[in-house]
């Protein structure tokens, strides 16, 4: 009952945010609602009873990267109000390639049952102790693989940081 | 009802049987949380007058002083005359300044501290919500302040105001890395992010104790990194007085400059509680193995008093450090992080690891 308000009020926050970090002309504010949106989401992952996913999404997005665009906006000085410098060719495109992406997600949801798999209150996967399991007994080569996809990531970040001096 | 200092359970689950016979369950919920947020409010308005009086009496001690002894026997009304004059003052607001996000950024701050407080075990059965991964809730909460933080500096158009936030935001962000990983040691060999579980995992000894030398690295790691991570000196470039002005808060007055220093003070007391909970024990009393007489007299005392204790010994530890050693610079500060505490905590991790593979911990 009370899980059903929370998910539209959650939904109803998360499309504004999302919206409102589009339109609104200050790269700053873009930031805070894109937080606002991230916050959002965590809030469906514990509505799903996912908690260690929320608590990383808001670790990760609302806390690091947040901080990193913050930094990037403060330090590139974007304080400047504009005024939609697109052109009309590039909204045009915009618009078509949008709503290429529509058509191709109608495509593939039409077929789709959206009705719910799994109860949230009985699934118990999103708890820390059989995600881990999953993580490390079913899932564990891809999982590997892709924390050696960060590790190249973090070299690379550092050779780019120090390439002056090669 | 049954009520008890040693266990707060059996009263809890009678208040809350008690609202949910008389309310509807929605109703019931709702006053249910505004029962635990008006407590919540109450508790944060004492700690942080007790602190900011115990921050000046501790300073003053160190430096050979008597500190504030005016108002009240000892002083001990000196900060809510403090804090009246704080309200009593102007709220200043800038020209060409954005002032939804300067307005916005105190609370931000303040709701950070307030959200991680939530998790912390008090007693035994004073748990406002006990979370299946309650260690890594508090670290995701305890890192949103920076973003208030960052834009405090940014929105007071102010570059002194500009520089400390920046200062923070980068302190902020390494410092969480060690924090992070000085409480992953203690998870390996707790076996659980869940705070109840974790203080009932020491009531055969404290964690500091059973993890041999690598918990008591982890815990120095914590206390330094989590020192760095609330703004305290020696780490309190962002607000360096003698470079900045006052840093990020600079630009504000009255209730706004009270809820930035609230909240540091807020973020002490969060960050000496988890110390205290993680590897002193929580509201476990102190046990000498063999020693009943000893340890029956330690039973007696009630587990909030236990609590209370430790994180205020934890606090008195972070304010000697404060009032002791110098400021760091910038670079020495990053320095510090990158290059000793991290390496220092991914061995001492592995270390531990080991160690609890093995079994050779009590």
């Amino acid at each position: 009952m009370i899980t059903r308000y929370l998910f539209y009020f959650l939904s109803i926050l998360a499309l504004y945010s999302a919206i409102m970090m589009l339109i609104s002309r200050r790269q700053i504010h873009s930031v805070l609602y894109l937080t606002l949106a991230f916050f959002a989401i965590g809030g469906h992952y514990i509505l799903l009873n996912a908690q260690f996913l929320a608590v990383v999404h808001i670790i990760v997005y609302a806390g690091a990267i947040m901080v990193l665009f913050l930094f990037t906006v403060m330090l590139l000085n974007l304080n400047t109000e504009q005024k939609s410098p697109k052109k009309m060719s590039a909204k045009i495109g915009a618009i078509v390639s949008g709503g290429m992406l529509m058509i191709v997600l109608i495509a593939i949801l039409r077929t789709y049952d959206i009705s719910m798999t799994h109860d949230p209150d009985l699934t118990q996967i999103g708890l820390i102790k059989n995600l881990g399991k999953v993580l490390y007994e079913d899932y564990l080569l891809p999982f590997e693989i892709s924390s050696v996809l960060f590790l190249t990531a973090m070299v690379g970040a550092v050779l780019l940081g120090k390439k002056e001096q090669i | 009802m049954a009520f008890s200092i040693y266990d707060f359970t059996s009263f809890n689950q009678a208040i809350d049987k008690a609202l949910y016979n008389a309310l509807p369950p929605v109703w019931a919920l709702i006053v249910e949380m505004t029962i635990i947020g008006l407590v919540f409010l109450l508790f944060y308005a004492l700690v942080g007058l007790f602190l900011v009086y115990a921050e000046r009496k501790v300073c003053a001690f160190m430096q050979n002083r008597v500190g504030p002894n005016r108002v009240g026997p000892y002083g001990i009304f000196q900060t809510i005359a403090d804090f009246i004059k704080l309200l009593m003052k102007e709220l200043i607001t800038i020209k060409n300044s954005d002032k939804l996000l300067f307005n916005l950024a105190p609370f931000i701050v303040i709701i950070a501290s307030f959200m991680a407080i939530a998790a912390i075990p008090f007693g035994k059965g004073l748990h406002a919500i006990d979370f299946d991964i309650g260690i890594l809730y508090v670290i995701a909460v305890s890192s949103l302040g920076v973003v208030g933080i960052l834009l405090a500096g940014w929105s007071s158009n102010n570059k002194y105001s500009l520089i400390g936030a920046m200062r923070s935001g980068a302190q902020i962000v390494s410092y969480e890395l060690s924090v992070g990983l000085s409480l992953l040691t203690i998870i390996i060999l707790a076996g659980t992010m869940q705070f109840s579980q974790i203080v009932e995992g020491q009531a055969t000894g404290w964690f500091i104790f059973k993890g041999h030398i690598p918990a008591f690295i982890a815990f120095v790691m914590f206390l330094i990194a989590s020192t760095a991570e609330t703004n305290r000196g020696p780490f309190d470039l962002a607000e360096a007085e003698s470079e900045l002005t006052a840093g990020f808060h600079t630009e504000y007055s009255g209730i706004k400059f009270a809820f930035f220093f609230l909240a540091e003070y807020m973020n002490m007391f969060i960050v000496a509680s988890i110390a205290a909970t993680v590897f002193l024990g929580g509201w476990m009393p102190f046990h000498v193995g063999g020693w009943s007489g000893f340890n029956h007299i330690m039973d007696f005392i009630p587990p909030f008093i236990w609590y209370l204790g430790k994180t205020a010994f934890v606090i008195f530890l972070m304010m000697w450090f404060k009032w002791t050693f110098p400021r760091l610079r910038i670079d020495q500060l990053l320095n510090l992080e990158w290059k000793y505490l991290l390496p220092i905590n991914l061995v001492n991790i592995l270390v531990m690891a080991f160690i609890v593979l093995m079994g050779w911990h009590f």
